[in-house]
């Protein structure tokens, strides 16, 4: 009887009757806050449509996205240094990435960006030297050079290296240290081993928390309304503040807002894809919470 | 012609623990050497010292004729920059005993990796001569799998491939069949037999001694930091004259 092969049977699937009941209670919720807002009396959804695909607005939108991205980047070069210098056996440098990361994650952003923003009042004019002699390369105005943008771009480049730096050197420090050895007696140079070695197998886990990371800065620009930058919130509320629509124009900042971190999170999966490369899925999902562990198809 | 390794007198402690008592050894050109020992006894460690992954504290070390590590003029040594260390590394090959090899990598991109990255081989070179090396440790068709989609035995021969591609004059094995199931080790050291054979140099930290007695043209015997006893493998195997020696060669036998 054991020895027969069932190759006829049918075979039940296991239902998941709680999926199905979250999902349409998810729905259900969702809509009803929608129809609120769409039936109000009290919402204006001429206005909403009307500075939806406002160029200002749109302009606005793009800032923000392009100040996200400059931002992050410079913010993750930054990171990588100072996690590298973290982990270094030179107490110098380890002691200038303690201070470093310690100074931007202990101060609030919003105090960081009215800093740099404020910058000129404190130095009126930057100079390029030789300190204590007359000699001077290059000297202009500070608020020439460091216009609201560039301020609004170091602050938030800064604070995020600081935050990315732990992230990057937790990443590192999840790479086992064979690896280091390994490279290490093929004669490769430590440079070498970071870049060729050691990163690659870190971005597994430094990706995740850094779309994550990716998503805060986003909404972080808004933050540099405070120095005048014309970022999609400060667009806005300016326009609610001369047409008193403030529900309305908090709808369409909402919206872009949406639309882009929605947008740029879709590359993350394709990077968890191209850097989960040989690691093998640790199990094919959790049976109870359907959890998906799998990083390679 | 000088000796492939030299070691006079080396010493090496970790903190209070002096693990290295002072190491005399000399290997030479092709020789097969097998070293043996109780667990602590230092075998890691010496072997390590060798590619100056551990930096020695006493006495002196060379490879092929030269200082490992240091640069000795005016009556003193000079630590080396490490670029020059890594150039030295190069020349020699060590076998892991987990493997360590490189996971995000296939096998054939852990085997071209540092002749590329180190040694400026060119690409399709450096393919053609790991494709090689994959045949002689029976791999040819494994050229594509990541480590985590062969088994240990497997991955152990594509670690001796990727260090055989460095063209080693040297090769440290470290236990390299301690991690592997049983049926797995013989795939392993008939690739280290053929190997030796070839006239490489070998040092082989084992517990084989059914290997080391058929290949190694000297065992050498360490324990507490010192080496207590060498000489061929029917002398140290099978007629030990120290105490301790008699003590582990029985307790693995
Ligand atoms: N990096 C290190 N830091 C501190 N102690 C160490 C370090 N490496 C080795 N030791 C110590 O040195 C001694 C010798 O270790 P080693 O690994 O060389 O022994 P071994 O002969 O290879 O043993 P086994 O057969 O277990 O591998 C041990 O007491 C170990 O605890
Ligand atoms: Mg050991």
């Amino acid at each position: 009887m054991s020895d027969q092969r069932h190759t006829n049977d049918v075979v039940v699937k296991l239902k998941h009757p709680w999926r199905w009941i979250s999902a349409a209670l998810l729905v259900l919720i969702g809509g009803a806050f929608v129809y609120s807002l769409v039936s109000s009396p009290n919402i204006n959804h001429d206005i909403i449509f009307k500075y939806l695909f406002n160029g200002k607005v749109i302009d606005a939108a793009i800032l923000t996205v392009v100040l996200t991205i400059v931002s992050m980047t410079i913010g993750t070069i930054l990171a990588v240094i100072f996690a590298v210098m973290r982990l270094s056996a030179n107490p110098i440098l380890k002691a200038i990435a303690v201070l470093y990361v310690g100074f931007f994650r202990g101060t609030p952003l919003l105090l960081q960006i009215v800093f740099w923003g404020y910058l000129g009042i404190i130095y009126p004019t930057i100079q390029l030297g030789i300190p204590f002699t007359d000699v001077v390369w290059f000297s202009e105005k500070t608020s020439l050079v460091l216009t609201s943008i560039t301020a609004g771009i170091i602050a938030l480049s800064l604070n995020e290296g600081a935050y990315a730096a732990e992230i990057v050197r937790a990443g590192i420090l999840s790479v086992d240290a064979g690896q280091t050895e390994a490279a290490k007696s093929l004669g490769m140079s430590s440079g070498y081993t970071l870049r060729r070695i050691v990163l690659p197998q870190a971005m597994r886990v430094i990706i995740p928390p850094m779309g994550n990371e990716f998503i805060s800065m986003l909404k972080s620009t808004s933050l540099l309304q405070v120095v005048s930058v014309m970022e999609l919130y400060a667009r806005t509320s300016q326009i609610s503040s001369q047409n008193l629509a403030q529900v309305e124009l908090l709808v369409v900042a909402g919206f872009w807002y949406l639309v882009m971190t929605t947008v740029l999170s879709w590359p993350q999966s394709y990077l968890e894809k191209r850097y989960g490369r040989g690691f093998q899925p640790s199990g094919s999902g959790n049976r109870w919470f359907g959890l998906n562990r799998k990083v390679s198809a | 012609m000088t000796n492939m390794i030299e070691a006079i007198g080396v010493r090496k402690h970790f903190g209070s623990n002096q693990v290295l008592k002072g190491i005399d050894l000399t290997v030479s050109r092709g020789e097969v050497l097998c070293l043996l020992g109780p667990s602590g006894s230092g075998k890691s460690t010496f072997l390590r010292c060798i590619n100056h992954l551990e930096i020695i504290d006493g006495g002196r070390l060379y490879v092929d004729g030269s200082l490992m590590g240091f640069e000795e003029h005016g009556g003193k040594l000079h630590e080396m920059k490490l670029s020059a260390i890594a150039k030295q590394r190069a020349d020699i090959g060590m076998v892991f005993q987990r493997f360590n090899l490189f996971p995000h990598l296939t096998a054939l991109e852990n085997i071209i990796e540092a002749p590329v990255g180190v040694r400026g081989v060119s690409k399709s070179e450096a393919v053609a001569r790991a494709k090689d090396l994959l045949e002689q440790v029976g791999l040819s068709d494994k050229a594509d799998h990541f480590p985590a989609q062969l088994s240990g035995g497997q991955q152990q021969r594509v670690a001796i491939a990727r260090a055989l591609a460095m063209e080693p004059k040297l090769m440290l094995f470290d236990e390299p069949t301690s991690a592997l199931d049983p049926e797995l080790v013989g795939d392993v050291l008939d690739v280290m037999r053929k190997l030796a054979e070839s006239g490489m140099t070998m040092i082989v930290v084992t517990h084989e001694i059914g290997f080391a007695r058929e290949v190694a043209d000297r065992v050498v015997f360490m324990d507490g930091g010192v080496v207590v006893e060498q000489g061929s493998p029917a002398q140290v195997i099978d007629n030990p004259q120290n105490e301790r020696t008699k003590a582990f060669i029985n307790s693995v036998l």
